[in-house]
């Protein structure tokens, strides 16, 4: 009993679950997690990864915004993620690669407004913990007033998520045949963009813009390696999501007295460490798999299945771009 | 404006120009704006891993740079790129946080990597600078015909027996070392809007390789001068106007387009390289790549 005891002391440092800070930590960074999880899946089959990367640090410029007029954090992040969102596909060509361009000219664009509010923020009123909270976020930006708030954002997130499930698969395997069966293919990529949006400025304003890039891509793209069925990568990206984060927090809050300083390591580097282990693992899974179904590893990126590549372009020849 | 400290910032400043305008160029060509985002903010973990066990910022940033360059072009021969590129993104960014959060400068130490500081550049700077410029210019030079070939429709690169991976790798080494050269300059954001903006909206200006090659180098310098002048004039930081110019002129090619497609003239005329390649991508059935 006692070695139990000893070793469940081990791994919770005494005042994990009493702590207020982790217990608030525990519920949002799962919640954000979970829902970044679940639009992630669709944001990796649909190749929009460096979108959705992008939204974030919009979100940042939006999030430095607020804080020169005195709003709420949450509001910035919100209204320049969806401006963003709005931008992208307004230049965003039908071309991958056009697309690819026009992300980076709005990220570009984004980062040198926000680098602007920073500067005028740090000139003006002295807050240089803007910058860090920021980039790194923090968990207690969410007051209890803006708890129903978040909570209905979250919905809309995943209620778009869920009523675009069948047209937005459809439309990432083929634009073409997506169109001929008269879906808008032009307005369902929009409402998505605006979901993931709302997901990414939740994530970034809790657990900053490196986190949400983090719950964003990488658990979807570990599940979109342990299975190709939409409905069962989305299961496996929301487990592993709140996994890595709750996990993250519980290392975070152990390290306060591993070496170098004894004040603790970051959440992020834990969470992106864990994310980037799963992922690595789900890689050799579905090495083994594929080789024991006796295919050849390369004909399991093809274009089969959910989205087959994230980039549209079907290359006839594996591992090309 | 141009005297003591202020000189060397123009010339580091035009010098960081034209190679963004150059290896930029290819990346917009290959689609890779999102790996010309994540390698520097690589280089800025190491950068930050550097200072923290005092050597040289510049070697970290190098190093981490082409450690994470090489990992993109190894995880992503299977998977997908994008989301490969965002995981390598993400864990050298966390692998950034905590190195900072074991150091002692914080606040400061993160502003200048990623913002970079261009009025306060050191002769020192200047040559390693121009060094690492030469040797990027250099690559492409070498490598300008395969990488062309291999950007626009690699399908056909393939077919005829260039090595598209090699090609991958190597020009995702010289996004690396143009990183290296250019993040502790100008910083890891400011970098990445040039290396996006000017060829952006060379692209919709000129049909031919060689011609919208050299308009993003001018575009580019351009963008570089009037960001540093008006940064001098309002004491605003040089990134915000970088940015913001990247996007006015790459609206500004938008609307060229779009008001010569349509002018008399029809059907636009393709360009001469993009001619072949959309005839060939018509009959494979896939979407085709016009420069």
């Amino acid at each position: 009993m006692i070695a139990v005891i000893a070793f469940v002391n081990a791994i919770f440092e005494p005042g994990f679950f009493t702590s207020e800070p982790v217990r608030v930590a525990l519920v949002v960074g799962g919640a954000v997690s979970l829902v970044s999880a679940v639009v992630g899946v669709f944001t990796v089959i649909r190749g929009q990864s460096f979108a959705g990367h992008s939204m974030g640090d919009l979100g940042t410029a939006g999030g430095s915004g607020a804080f020169l007029v005195g709003a709420n954090p949450l509001w910035g992040f919100v209204t320049f993620a969806v401006l963003g969102a709005g931008a992208m596909e307004l230049f965003g060509a039908r071309r991958p690669r056009g697309r690819d361009t026009a992300t980076g000219i709005v990220l570009g664009a984004g980062l040198g407004i926000a680098a602007l509010f920073l500067y005028l923020g740090t000139t003006h009123s002295n807050t240089t913990g803007a910058t860090i909270t920021i980039l790194f976020g923090s968990m207690f930006v969410i007051g209890t007033s803006m708890i129903p708030v978040f909570v209905l954002l979250s919905a809309l997130a995943l209620g778009i998520v869920a009523l675009l499930y069948r047209p937005l698969l459809l439309s990432a395997v083929s634009r073409d045949i997506a169109s001929a069966r008269g879906v808008p293919v032009r307005t369902v990529g929009l409402l998505y963009l605006l979901a993931m949006a709302v997901a990414v400025s939740l994530s970034c304003v809790t657990i900053g813009a490196i986190l949400s890039t983090a719950v964003l891509i990488g658990p979807a793209a570990a599940a979109l390696r342990l299975t190709r069925r939409p409905g069962l990568a989305i299961a496996w990206a929301a487990v592993i999501g709140l996994a890595v984060t709750w996990l993250g927090i519980l290392l975070a809050y152990d390290s306060y007295y591993w070496p170098p300083l004894g004040r603790g390591w970051p959440v992020s580097f834990f969470v992106v460490a864990l994310i980037l282990a799963v992922y690595v693992a789900a890689d050799l899974v579905s090495r083994n798999v594929a080789r024991h179904r006796g295919r050849v590893v390369s004909s399991a990126e093809g274009p089969a299945g959910v989205g087959g590549r994230a980039q549209p372009m079907l290359s006839p020849v594996a591992g090309v771009d | 404006m141009f005297s003591g400290f202020m000189a060397n910032a123009w010339i580091v400043a035009t010098m960081v120009a034209v190679v963004a305008g150059v290896v930029g160029f290819f990346t917009v060509l290959r689609g890779s704006a999102f790996v010309a985002h994540a390698v520097p903010q690589a280089g800025f973990a190491g950068a930050a891993g550097a200072s923290l066990i005092g050597v040289s910022t510049l070697a970290g940033l190098g190093t981490f740079a082409v450690i994470s360059a090489v990992a993109i072009g190894l995880l992503a021969r299977r998977g997908r790129h994008d989301a490969v590129t965002a995981l390598a993104l993400v864990f050298m960014l966390g692998l950034g946080a905590l190195f900072l959060s074991w150091s002692e400068e914080y606040a400061s130490a993160i502003y200048a990597l990623l913002f970079g500081e261009v009025l306060g550049v050191s002769t020192n700077q200047v040559l390693a600078t121009a060094v690492l410029a030469v040797v990027c210019i250099a690559a492409v030079v070498v490598l300008y015909r395969p990488l062309l070939s291999a950007s626009v429709i690699p399908e056909v690169a393939v077919a005829r027996g260039a090595r598209v991976h090699r090609m991958e790798m190597c020009f995702l080494v010289v996004v690396a070392l143009v990183t290296t050269m250019s993040v502790p300059v100008v910083g890891a954001l400011l970098m990445f809007s040039l290396m996006v903006g000017a060829p952006g909206a060379a692209r919709s200006f000129a049909d031919r390789p060689w011609s919208a090659l050299g308009l993003s180098v001018v575009i580019s310098v351009v963008i570089v001068w009037i960001a540093i002048a008006a940064s001098y004039e309002t004491d605003w930081p040089v990134g915000f106007f970088v940015g913001v110019l990247g996007a006015v002129f790459f609206i500004a090619g938008r609307c060229w387009v779009a008001w010569r497609g349509s002018g008399a003239r029809g059907a636009r005329r393709p360009g001469r390289l993009a001619a072949r390649p959309v005839q060939l991508a018509s009959t494979a059935g896939i979407g085709g790549e016009q420069i």
